[in-house]
């Protein structure tokens, strides 16, 4: 054990209510800790030394009031937001508090980490490796042992390919579970904060602190936003659908062997694996980048230069893509061929997983066709980086809660099990997750950073 | 320049389309917490992120907003949909903070409506389109080279209300306006104060040949006109100048247009190449509307009396409809209605009632209805004193209408009323009509 670092969150809440260690040395620790090791990760665009309470790292598009917050652009350079998120209001409310902003891809654009205008975040498994995006800094930060725990958003799987990248644990709670106020929109209709754990019990306990609607997201509606705590003691009886479209061509084999061996295990302590369908999978890209372009091109209308930030010249490449994508697809003459399309296999979407869900309780799979990719390997080709999030896009695009938990590693690099759950069932997918991991080992695998 | 024009206006016709927006007095702003009794306050202190658009700042429905849009809905018979929509209207201005202004596009909340007005030939209806909820933007003010922004005004809710292009002249349009906003004041969703902005109005104005059913493939936008006199003068002033143009062959192209009062003339504001591309799309931060049918009776029901059926119901009490018109529109009614039941009392119908409140309307103001009363048995009273003085009148009414008077002797007895009204003018109507008659058939014998 290195020191307090390494401890999960619900770890470190035990040692302080025993007052075996205060507030004030973990913030020393961790501090001492990102001052090390920050300078080879950048995982952190923005430290508050201030931290004096539980320290969380929160992803650098979620409002903090009076510390500085970029959107890892340059556009919004100098920026302090005058509030804080719902989000962190109720994390400052359970007794935490922020100790640093983390690294992301430009507005959340991106699947590697690599789109930041503050430098890529470093995978701590592999310095060269990409960390995955676009909560890249969060999830090194956590896997890392930089934070306690950390707060991401998912759009596309934003939270769950970094965290399977970094071998940590990281949900995506169903869309509208918890609210987004405070987040700079990337697709509204698609955005999820959720967090990025060293554990899934402690997802559960931040997702506990963090849900529920707040009167200023009006589609975070469910007004049981907590979780009644009723836990599964085990997975008998629980059918594990296994999505036969998730596991064909464009599979890398070492994941697909890691992944197997997850499902084996599972089956092992219980379950009962049943294959299903998902078979509008192949349309999901498309579908999710029409309308993730046609909502950025308005979300970031804002950025005008005019009352915050500096002017539009400063966006990245990413961005000004995707605007010029989305305002063509929204534009008169094409809005029904393009936007109304995809709002239509959206649907068909979310109806291959009711369908699927008939068969099965939860869905199993891989967050990602291959571990991380050599920093650089996919700059040249936006495309092949689209193509990386076949299989976490149509979660997103069905609204449903999504779980990655480190299940074993590929070439040297950690591999995610992708559990997925019916919506607002967030309940029986991180008890499946609990009951995973406490029979295996690989969320006490740390990096080797010394 | 009506005369150059008056021979050959006759083969042309004026379409007119109307867009009014109405800023109902909701507590707080469309979709934040922020107080929206703004008016005189200090620029940008009734702002917060919401209606700053700051980065992750989203807006929340607020459902009195939407009440009221119902109200005006309802009010001007429209169908409630169940099923509406929020959209965004996507442009660049810099008084919209977030890039796109949220409104409601292709399923709007209220529509298929309608209202009566006095037409150029005779009583006419107009179809509303439709009446949908959106967020009003910042104010701009230029002063020399710099222009200031205040967002007071930013994100306050407001009720656009589209007629079809259904007027024919700047009259009818007046007159629409004029009911519209007595509608809206009597249901009290907001002052409707042009002078403050609270109502605004907008004219699409064209003309075609008389007998063209289609509607012309151009429409001049009317904007920023903020009276009733000046949004008629500007209608006139704009279909005489298309007129000219049509007739010299000229082509008319889509633009705006403002209107110069001291000029009295319309004047180039911008010109649309073609319609402008809103990139309109459902507001992904809103969820769509469900509107119960019971929350609509509800409102429906709660409905106060609109000025039309209060000049109905005058009327049916023996108000004339131009002293019920007077009343409604002077907010009088009420009185009228505390007043009418005690005067009856004292034998003074409902005609000299409204006549008596309308005469003295000041003084009527600030007086209860004991005083009232007290005031209305004074002239009663008065009249009854006078009769010698009445019988003197009656006679010299006698001595000056000798036709009425053998008419009367030989059968007509309606030519009494001649005679009537001749005292009546000689007492400036400070006689009782009946008694007058009285002593006139007593004299008559």
């Amino acid at each position: 054990m290195n020191d307090a670092t390494s401890l999960s969150l619900t770890q470190t809440i035990g040692l302080i209510k025993q007052k075996k260690i205060s507030t004030k040395e973990i913030n020393n620790l961790y501090l001492k800790r990102i001052g090390k090791l920050n300078p080879k990760l950048n995982a952190f665009l923005s430290v508050n030394s201030k931290s004096d309470k539980i320290p969380a790292a929160i992803k650098d598009l979620i409002s903090v009031k009076n510390l500085p917050m970029t959107l890892g652009s340059k556009i919004l350079e100098g920026y302090i937001p005058p509030y804080n998120a719902t989000v962190i209001e109720r994390l400052i409310t359970n007794g935490v508090s922020t100790i640093g902003k983390t690294n992301l891809d430009e507005f959340a654009m991106g699947s590697s980490g690599e789109n930041s205008a503050y430098g890529s975040t470093k995978n701590p498994r592999n310095l060269k490796k990409v960390p995955g995006g676009t909560s890249s800094g969060s999830a090194v930060a956590v896997a890392a042992d930089l934070c306690t725990f950390a707060l991401g958003t998912d759009t596309g799987g934003s939270i769950r390919q970094p965290a399977s990248f970094c071998g940590v644990v990281g949900l995506k709670p169903s869309y509208g579970r918890v609210p987004r106020y405070g987040a700079q929109a990337m697709t509204s209709s698609l955005d999820q904060i959720g967090p990025i754990t060293k554990t899934v019990e402690d997802a559960r306990l931040v997702l506990n602190w963090i849900a529920g609607p707040d009167g200023f997201d009006n589609n975070c509606v469910e007004p049981n936003g907590q979780l009644k705590n009723n836990k599964r003691q085990n997975l008998k009886g629980l059918k594990i659908g296994i999505p036969i479209e998730y596991f064909t061509k464009g599979l890398d084999q070492g994941v697909e062997k890691v992944i197997n061996t997850a499902l084996n295990k599972l089956k092992g302590l219980g379950a009962q694996i049943v294959e299903v369908s998902l078979p509008h999978t192949l349309f999901a890209i498309a579908t999710y980048y029409l309308i993730v372009s046609s909502e950025i091109s308005s979300n970031l209308a804002r950025y005008d230069g005019l009352r915050f930030g500096k002017g539009r010249g400063n966006f990245g490449p990413e961005p000004k893509r995707r605007i010029m994508l989305g305002t063509f697809a929204l534009s008169a003459g094409y809005f029904d061929d393009y936007f109304i399309k995809a709002a239509k296999v959206r649907t068909l979407i979310k109806q291959d997983f009711d369908k699927a869900f008939e068969k099965c309780d939860i869905i199993a799979g891989p967050v990602s066709p291959t571990v991380a990719w050599d920093l650089g390997e996919k700059n040249s080709d936006p495309l092949a980086m689209y193509l990386s999030d076949i299989y976490t896009i149509p979660a997103s695009l069905a609204g449903i809660p999504g779980l990655s938990v480190p299940c074993g590693f590929s070439a040297g690099l950690p591999v995610g099990l992708q559990l997925l759950g019916k919506y607002m069932d967030e309940e029986t997918l991180l008890s499946v997750g609990e009951i995973y991991q406490s029979a295996t080992d690989w969320c006490k695998e740390k990096p080797n950073l010394n | 320049m009506n005369n150059q024009l008056s021979t050959i206006n006759n083969s042309w016709e004026t379409v007119i389309g109307v867009e009014v927006h109405v800023e109902t007095n909701t507590k707080s702003k469309m979709f934040c917490g922020c107080s929206a009794d703004y008016f005189g306050a200090k620029p940008n202190t009734h702002t917060c992120p919401v209606c700053l658009g700051l980065p992750g700042a989203l807006p929340y429905i607020n459902q009195e907003a939407l009440e009221k849009c119902m109200q005006i809905g309802l009010a001007l018979g429209c169908e409630i949909r169940e099923h509406s929509l929020f959209e965004r209207k996507n442009y660049f201005y810099p008084d919209l903070p977030k890039g796109y202004q949220i409104s409601q596009y292709r399923w709007p909340l209220c529509v298929n409506g309608s209202i009566e007005i006095d037409g150029d030939d005779g009583e006419k209806i107009v179809r509303i389109n439709r009446a949908h909820q959106e967020e009003d933007t910042g104010k701009l003010t230029h002063v020399g080279t710099q222009t200031f922004i205040d967002f007071n005004r930013s994100g306050l809710p407001l009720v656009e209300i589209v007629t079809e292009p259904d007027f024919r002249s700047s009259k009818e349009v007046r007159d629409y306006a004029k009911k519209l906003q007595q509608i809206i004041k009597s249901i009290g969703v907001s002052d409707a104060n042009m002078e403050r902005g609270d109502m605004r109005l907008e004219a699409n104005v064209s003309v075609r040949q008389k007998g063209q059913k289609d509607l012309p493939n151009y429409r001049v936008e009317l904007k920023n006109i903020n009276s009733f006199k000046f949004i008629g003068d500007a209608i006139d002033y704009e279909v005489e100048r298309q007129i000219r143009l049509l007739e010299k062959g000229e082509k008319i192209t889509l633009q705006t247009r403002g209107y110069n009062e001291n000029k009295k003339e319309t004047f180039l504001q911008r010109v649309k190449e073609e319609a402008n591309d809103y990139r309109y799309f459902p507001e992904p931060d809103l969820p769509a509307l469900l509107t119960k049918k019971a929350d609509v009776d509800r409102i429906s029901a709660s409905l106060p009396k609109l000025p039309e059926q209060k000049i109905q119901e005058l009327a049916l009490l023996g108000v004339p409809p131009i002293s019920g018109a007077t009343l409604v529109r002077q907010g009088m009614d009420v009185i009228f209605n505390d007043l009418a039941p005690k005067a009856q009392e004292i034998d003074i119908d409902a005609r000299a009632t409204a006549n008596f409140i309308i005469n003295k309307i000041n003084e009527v103001r600030g007086k209860t209805i004991e005083e009232l009363i007290t005031d209305m048995k004074a002239i009663k009273s008065g009249q009854i004193a006078d009769k010698s003085q009445l019988d003197k009148l009656a006679k010299e009414a006698i001595g000056q209408n000798p036709q009425s008077v053998s008419a009367y002797k030989a059968g007509k007895t309606n030519a009494i009323q001649v005679l009537i009204g001749s005292v009546m003018k000689k007492t400036r109507g400070m006689a009782d009509a009946k008694k007058v008659k009285i002593i006139l058939e007593q004299l008559l014998k």
